[in-house]
C-alpha cells in the first residue's frame, strides 16, 4: 500500500495555490491523474519521486519516503520516471541509456525486444522519432525494476495511431513488471484503456476519485449522453441555424432555432446532450390487416 | 629568412603557462560551475559577480592586487615563503597563480551556461536511476555539454596565451621564467626589432586562428554525430 498525505504551496498558472492531497493507492494498480493544467498533477508526481520538496508523509509498503523534514533521496526510492520530454541521455546509445541505469544486459535486450527497438539499439537518441524515444524512455524507467512507475503525460506528444500502440506497450509492461503505475493523462480513451482508477485534481485538491467509467462519464440527471466540445461556427440555412461543433477528433452538426443561435458564439465551450430519444411511430402491419 | 636566430623560448613558455593554467582551472571550475548551475541560493548573483570580476577589471589592477597579495610582505606570500619555501611573485609559479585568477571566469562561464542549458529532466532521470550527483556530473552532465566544455578549455587556454598586463605586473620579464610571447613582442617593438615582432605576431595570429577554427569545426561535427539538425 502506498499512503500519501502531502501539502505544498505552489505558484500555479492562476496565481498562488495550495496542493493538499491525501490518498491511498493499492500496490500493482494503475492510476491516472487527470485535471486541468496547473492543477498540481506534475508537482504531485515529482513529490512522489523526491524531485520536489513537500510537507507531510509518504509511506510505501511500510517504508517512510517522506516524514516531516526527513525525505528519502530520489536515488533510494526505487522508482521509474517517464518525463513528458523523454529526457534521454543524448550522449549514450539507446542500449547504453538502459545499461546506465542497470548493467543487466539480458533485461535491456528483453525490454528492447518487447518494444521492437532491438534494431536501433546502437543509435543515438537524436536520430529517433518521438514514438521511438518515448519507448526508450519507458524501457529505461523499467530498467531498475521500479516499485512505482511514474509517467508525466508520456503519450501527449504523439499522434493517435502511435498512442494506441504505446498504450498497449505500457499495459503489457505494467503487468509484466508488476509495478504500481501512476500516469498523468488528459485523454479519456487512454485513461479508459489503461487505468483501474482515476484521480481528478482541481486547484491542488482531489475533486473526484473512482473507476474511469464513473469519473469520465459526464452525465447529469436524466441525460442519456453528454459530450463537451468547442463551437466552431453557426451557419444560417433558411429558417434554421446549424452549429458546427468539434468534439474530440470529430466534427458534428447540431440544429439550433433562432433564439438558441443567439445564446452561443464561435469559440464557446459547450455541452451537447440529449435527455430522451424521440419515439418513432410506424404502422403495425399485422394489426391493420386484422 | 634566418630562423635560427629566432628564440622560441617565449612561445613555449606561453603555451606551458596556458596549459598548466587550463588544467588547474578545469579542476577548480568544474565543481564551482556545476554548483552555480544547480544552486537556488539567493547569494548566487553575488558569487557570480565575484567570479566575473576579472573580465571587467583592467589587467593592471588585477595584477597589482595579485602582486600585493602574493608578495613576501603580505600574509599569504609570507606563509608560502615560510612554510613551503615558495616565492609567489616574479617566477613561473606566480604567473600560474595570477593567470588562474585572470582566466577564472573564462572557464566557469561556458561550463555554467552549458550546465544551465542542459535539460533538467536529463539530470533528474539520472537521479531517479539511483545515480549519485558525482556520477551524474561525470557521466551525464559533462558529456552532454561537450561543446561548452571545449569552449571553456580553449578560451581559457587562448586567453592565458594572450594575457599581457597581469603577466608583466606579477612576472616581470625574466627570460625562460616569466618572459612569455606577448611580453617578448612588446620588448621587440620597444627596441625597434620590427622583423622579429612581425614574425612573432604573425605566428600568434596563425596559431590563434587555427585553434578557434578547430573548436568550431568540432562543435559542428559533434552536433551531427548526435543527430541534431544543423541550423
Amino acid at each position: 500500500m502506498i499512503e500519501i498525505a502531502v501539502r505544498k504551496a505552489l505558484i500555479g498558472s492562476n496565481g498562488p495555490m495550495k496542493l493538499n492531497v491525501s490518498l491511498e493507492i493499492a500496490e500493482k494498480s494503475f492510476v491516472t491523474l487527470a485535471g486541468e493544467s496547473g492543477s498540481g498533477k506534475t508537482t504531485l508526481l515529482r513529490i512522489l519521486a523526491g524531485l520536489e520538496k513537500a510537507e507531510g508523509t509518504i509511506t510505501v509498503s511500510g517504508k517512510k519516503w517522506l516524514a516531516g523534514p526527513r525525505s528519502l533521496p530520489t536515488q533510494k526510492r526505487e522508482i521509474g520516471f517517464v518525463f513528458q520530454d523523454y529526457a534521454l541521455f543524448d550522449n549514450m546509445t539507446i542500449l547504453n541509456n538502459l545499461l546506465f541505469v542497470n548493467k543487466e544486459k539480458a533485461l535491456a535486450d528483453h525490454l528492447l525486444d518487447l518494444t521492437q527497438l532491438s534494431e536501433m539499439k546502437n543509435r543515438y537518441p537524436g536520430t529517433l522519432s518521438g514514438g521511438q524515444k518515448q519507448r526508450v524512455a519507458l524501457c529505461r524507467a523499467l530498467m531498475n525494476r521500479p516499485k512505482i512507475l511514474l509517467m508525466d503525460e508520456p503519450l501527449s506528444a504523439l499522434d493517435p495511431a502511435m498512442r494506441s500502440k504505446l498504450q498497449h506497450d505500457i499495459l503489457k509492461l505494467h503487468r509484466e513488471f508488476g509495478t504500481t503505475t501512476l500516469m498523468i493523462s488528459h485523454d479519456p480513451s487512454e485513461i479508459y484503456h489503461l487505468a483501474d482508477r482515476v484521480i481528478l485534481l482541481d486547484h491542488g485538491e482531489i475533486q473526484n476519485d473512482g473507476a474511469p467509467k464513473e469519473v469520465l462519464l459526464h452525465v447529469k440527471g436524466s441525460q442519456k449522453f453528454s459530450l463537451t466540445g468547442e463551437l466552431l461556427e453557426i451557419i444560417q440555412a433558411d429558417v434554421i441555424h446549424i452549429a458546427i461543433i468539434a468534439i474530440g477528433q470529430q466534427i458534428v452538426e447540431v440544429v439550433l432555432d433562432e433564439a438558441e443561435s443567439r445564446l452561443f458564439k464561435a469559440g464557446d465551450t459547450i455541452e451537447v446532450s440529449t435527455k430522451a430519444f424521440a419515439p418513432t411511430i410506424s404502422k403495425a402491419k399485422d394489426k391493420v390487416q386484422r | 629568412m634566418d630562423w635560427s636566430t629566432l628564440d622560441f623560448g617565449p612561445f613555449l613558455l606561453s603555451f606551458k603557462l596556458a596549459g598548466v593554467t587550463t588544467a588547474i582551472l578545469f579542476i577548480i571550475a568544474l565543481p564551482i560551475s556545476w554548483w552555480l548551475s544547480q544552486t537556488k541560493t539567493r547569494y548566487k548573483p553575488v558569487i557570480e559577480a565575484v567570479v566575473s570580476l576579472p573580465i571587467v577589471l583592467p589587467p593592471s589592477v588585477l595584477g597589482f592586487y595579485v602582486l600585493f597579495a602574493l608578495s613576501q610582505n603580505s600574509p599569504v606570500g609570507a606563509f608560502f615563503e615560510d612554510h613551503f619555501g615558495i616565492k609567489l611573485v616574479f617566477n613561473f609559479t606566480g604567473l600560474v597563480v595570477a593567470s588562474c585568477f585572470y582566466s577564472f571566469p573564462f572557464m566557469v562561464q561556458p561550463l555554467q551556461s552549458g550546465f544551465e542549458n542542459l535539460n533538467r529532466h536529463m539530470i533528474e532521470a539520472s537521479y531517479v536511476a539511483g545515480k549519485s550527483k558525482l556520477n551524474t556530473l561525470l557521466n551525464v552532465a559533462l558529456p552532454n555539454i561537450k561543446p561548452a566544455l571545449l569552449s571553456g578549455l580553449i578560451i581559457t587556454f587562448a586567453h592565458t596565451v594572450g594575457e599581457f598586463g597581469v603577466v608583466l605586473m606579477v612576472g616581470g620579464s625574466i627570460p625562460g621564467e616569466t618572459k612569455v610571447a606577448s611580453v617578448a613582442i612588446y620588448e621587440m617593438v620597444e627596441v625597434m626589432d620590427y622583423r622579429s615582432a612581425h614574425l612573432y605576431s604573425a605566428m600568434m595570429l596563425l596559431i590563434s586562428f587555427s585553434v578557434l577554427l578547430g573548436v568550431y569545426l568540432f562543435n559542428r561535427q559533434h552536433k551531427r554525430h548526435l543527430g541534431w539538425r544543423d541550423d
